[in-house]
C-alpha cells in the first residue's frame, strides 16, 4: 500500500464485458423494474437494475399467503407473478433505459424452452445489457429449481441460452444443492459469462397455534441477513471453482455485508430483501464501500475481489 | 423523494384489552388521505419487515397521526411499549385511502368489522374536512365488534350515528355488522367497508343486491409494502392494469378497492 491516501478510489467494475460504475446491483424479484424504487432514490447511482424475473407469457404467481417474516429474514413463495415479456418491453424496459444505469433482465420459465422464447425475444433488442437466467426459483414446480440441480442439464441449458442470447449470460444458482463447485463449472463449461448466487433457500414456517402452514405454497424461498454466513460461504467455493465473474447476493443489507461477500470471491453485490427495510439500502452500500476503501487506502474497488486469505 | 423517516412518540395508551392508540409526530400529515396506512419498523434486527398499520386519525394542524391498532405480534408488542418522547421510523403515506369524492350529497355507511374500525374514524374525519358543498348527504356507521370491548365507539358515536354488533351479543346487534344494519334498517348509497374477509365478502353481496356503490379495504400479509415484491397480492375479477394477471397488489393498487373489482370468492 502507498502511503498516499487515496482520495477517490475506482469503483467501476466490469462483469461479463459490461462496465458498471460500481459493483452494487439490486436482486431480481425485490425491486420490480426500479419505479418504486426511483421514488426513494436516483436509479443512476446504482451498477445495475436486475429486473423481477420475466416469463414468456404473463405468469398469476402462487396464492396468498405470498410472504412471511422469519427471524433476522423472510420466506417468500410469489411463485414469479409477472407480466410476461411482450409487456415488460412495452412499459418496464422504456423506463429503466432513461436511467442511466446497467439493466439486467432476470428470466423465468417452467421448462428450457421458455427460457428461451424469452431470450430470443429480448435478442438484439438495445437497453438490456445482460440476462440473469434464473434456474434456481424454489417457487415453481416442473421448472426453475430442477434445471439448477443437475449439473448436466445445467450445462445443457447455458449453452442453449448461450446460443440464443445477443447479450452475456449470467446463470443464477440455487444454494440447495451439495456441491455448488459442480454446479458454478458446468455454468462455465456451458459457456455462461458469470454466475450468480445465491437465490433463497428453501425453508418453511407452521403456525403452531392454527397448527398450519403460514404460506400458501407451504415451502417458501429464505432471504435476508439470516442467509448471509451461507452466501458467503458458497460465494468462496464458486470463486475456487470457476473464473467467470461472480455476482454474489444473500442477506447483503450492509456496505460490511457488500465487502465480505467481494472478499470472499465475488466481482460485484447484490442487493435483495434489504431494500424492503431500508428503500436507500443499495445507494447507501454503495457510499459505505467507497467509505472502506478510502480508510483503507485502497485505490480500486477491484482489489476486493478474492482478498480474504 | 419518499423516505423512510423518524416519528416522535407524542403519546400512546390502551384503550380495550391488547388495543393501542398511538399518536406520532410526522412530516407527511399534509399528504394524509382517509384510508391510508403507514409502515412501522421494528428496533429489532430480528424483525425486519414493516408493520403496515391504518391511519385512524390525522391531524395537519399538529402534524400527527394516530395509529390505533392491535397486539398481534413481537413487533406489535414492541411498539405497544413506546413512550412519549421515544421515536420509530415509519415510512408513509401509503396505499391509495377511500374515495371520499365519491360520496357527495349521498347516504354514506361506513363499517367496520374488529380492527378495521380505526380506518371509518379517519373516513368521517375526512368528510369533516371537506368544504360543505362536497360533504355526504348523511353519514352512518356500522361497527363489529368480538364482544364488549367497544374500543373508539364514543368517538364514532361523536361523529354519526352507529349500528353496533357483537359477535356474542354482549353488546348491540348479536351477530354481523350486517345484522346490526338490518336491525336498524340502515339505508346507504355508498359503503366503506375494512375488515375481516368474510365481513368483506358478506358486503360486497349486500351491496350488489342493493345497488349500493362499494369500496373495502383490503388486508394481506406485506413485505415491502412499495409495490415491488408482489407479496400482498389480491385476486381481482378482470385482468389488473398492472399485473397483466387476475392479481392486484394491496400495498399501493389498493388497500382500497371498488368491489367489483375484487374476486373474494
Amino acid at each position: 500500500m502507498s502511503s498516499q491516501n487515496i482520495v477517490s478510489p475506482n469503483m467501476e467494475v466490469e462483469i461479463a464485458g459490461v462496465k458498471m460504475k460500481n459493483p452494487v446491483l439490486t436482486s431480481s424479484g425485490t425491486f420490480g423494474s426500479g419505479m418504486e424504487y426511483a421514488e426513494f432514490m436516483d436509479l443512476s447511482r446504482l451498477g445495475a437494475v436486475t429486473t423481477k424475473g420475466i416469463a414468456d407469457v404473463p405468469w398469476p404467481g402462487n396464492g396468498t399467503p405470498r410472504v412471511c417474516e422469519v427471524p433476522s429474514g423472510m420466506l417468500n413463495c410469489i411463485g414469479l407473478q409477472n407480466p410476461g415479456v411482450d409487456v415488460f418491453l412495452e412499459k418496464d424496459l422504456p423506463f429503466l433505459r432513461t436511467q442511466d444505469t446497467r439493466v439486467f433482465v432476470n428470466i423465468a420459465g417452467h421448462e428450457p424452452d421458455e427460457y428461451y422464447r424469452v431470450i430470443e425475444r429480448l435478442a438484439g433488442v438495445p437497453g438490456i445489457d445482460l440476462l440473469e437466467i434464473n434456474v434456481s426459483c424454489p417457487n415453481v414446480k416442473a421448472g426453475g429449481l430442477s434445471l439448477g440441480t443437475d449439473p448436466k442439464v445445467l450445462e445443457e441449458v447455458t449453452r442453449e441460452c448461450k446460443k440464443r442470447a445477443t447479450q452475456p449470460v449470467m446463470i443464477k444458482l440455487t444454494p440447495n444443492v451439495t456441491d455448488i463447485k459442480v454446479l458454478a463449472r458446468a455454468c462455465e463449461a456451458g459457456g455462461a459469462d458469470a454466475i450468480s448466487l445465491i437465490n433463497t433457500l428453501t425453508g418453511m414456517k407452521i403456525d403452531v397455534e392454527r397448527q398450519t402452514f403460514v404460506l400458501a405454497n407451504k415451502t417458501g424461498g429464505l432471504s435476508g441477513p439470516a442467509i448471509h454466513p451461507v452466501a458467503v460461504r458458497l460465494v468462496y467455493e464458486a470463486a475456487q471453482a470457476v473464473s467467470i465473474p461472480i455476482v454474489g447476493m444473500g442477506g447483503i443489507a450492509t456496505w460490511e455485508d457488500a465487502v465480505e461477500m467481494m472478499l470472499a470471491g465475488a466481482d460485484a453485490v447484490s442487493v435483495g430483501m434489504a431494500s424492503f427495510v431500508n428503500p436507500t439500502a443499495a445507494v447507501e452500500i454503495v457510499d459505505g464501500i467507497r467509505e472502506y476503501l478510502i480508510r483503507h487506502n485502497i485505490d480500486d474497488v477491484r482489489k476486493l475481489t478474492g482478498a480474504v486469505h | 423523494m419518499k423516505r423512510k423517516e423518524t416519528a416522535r412518540v407524542i403519546s400512546q395508551n390502551e384503550i380495550a384489552a391488547g388495543i393501542m392508540s398511538l399518536r406520532l409526530a410526522v412530516t407527511f400529515t399534509d399528504e394524509m388521505k382517509a384510508g391510508q396506512f403507514v409502515s412501522l419498523f421494528s428496533k429489532d434486527g430480528s424483525r425486519l419487515l414493516p408493520r403496515p398499520i391504518s391511519v385512524c386519525e390525522t391531524n395537519r394542524e399538529e402534524g400527527t397521526i394516530r395509529l390505533v391498532y392491535r397486539i398481534a405480534g413481537t413487533g406489535t408488542k414492541e411498539f405497544s411499549m413506546l413512550q412519549p418522547g421515544d421515536t420509530v421510523e415509519v415510512l408513509g403515506p401509503q396505499g391509495n385511502g377511500f374515495p371520499l369524492e365519491e360520496c357527495t350529497g349521498r347516504r354514506v355507511l361506513l363499517i367496520g368489522g374488529g380492527i378495521g374500525i380505526p380506518p371509518m374514524l379517519s373516513c368521517a374525519k375526512g368528510f369533516a374536512e371537506l368544504p360543505e358543498e362536497k360533504r355526504p348527504a348523511a353519514v352512518a356507521f356500522a361497527a363489529g365488534y368480538r364482544s364488549d370491548d367497544t374500543y373508539l365507539l364514543e368517538e364514532l358515536q361523536e361523529q354519526a350515528p352507529v349500528y353496533v354488533s357483537s359477535d356474542d351479543g354482549a353488546i348491540g346487534t348479536h351477530g354481523t355488522v350486517l345484522d346490526a344494519m338490518k336491525a336498524n334498517n340502515a339505508e346507504a348509497d355508498v359503503i366503506f367497508a375494512c375488515g375481516p374477509k368474510p365481513m368483506l365478502r358478506a358486503l360486497k353481496a349486500y351491496a350488489q343486491e342493493n345497488g349500493i356503490d362499494c369500496w373495502l379495504s383490503m388486508e394481506e400479509r406485506m413485505a415491502c409494502g412499495v409495490g415491488v415484491c408482489l407479496g400482498c397480492v389480491t385476486k381481482t375479477a378482470e385482468t389488473d392494469g398492472h399485473s397483466h394477471v387476475k392479481n392486484a397488489r394491496v400495498c399501493c393498487d389498493g388497500p382500497v378497492f371498488r368491489a367489483e373489482k375484487l374476486d373474494l370468492s
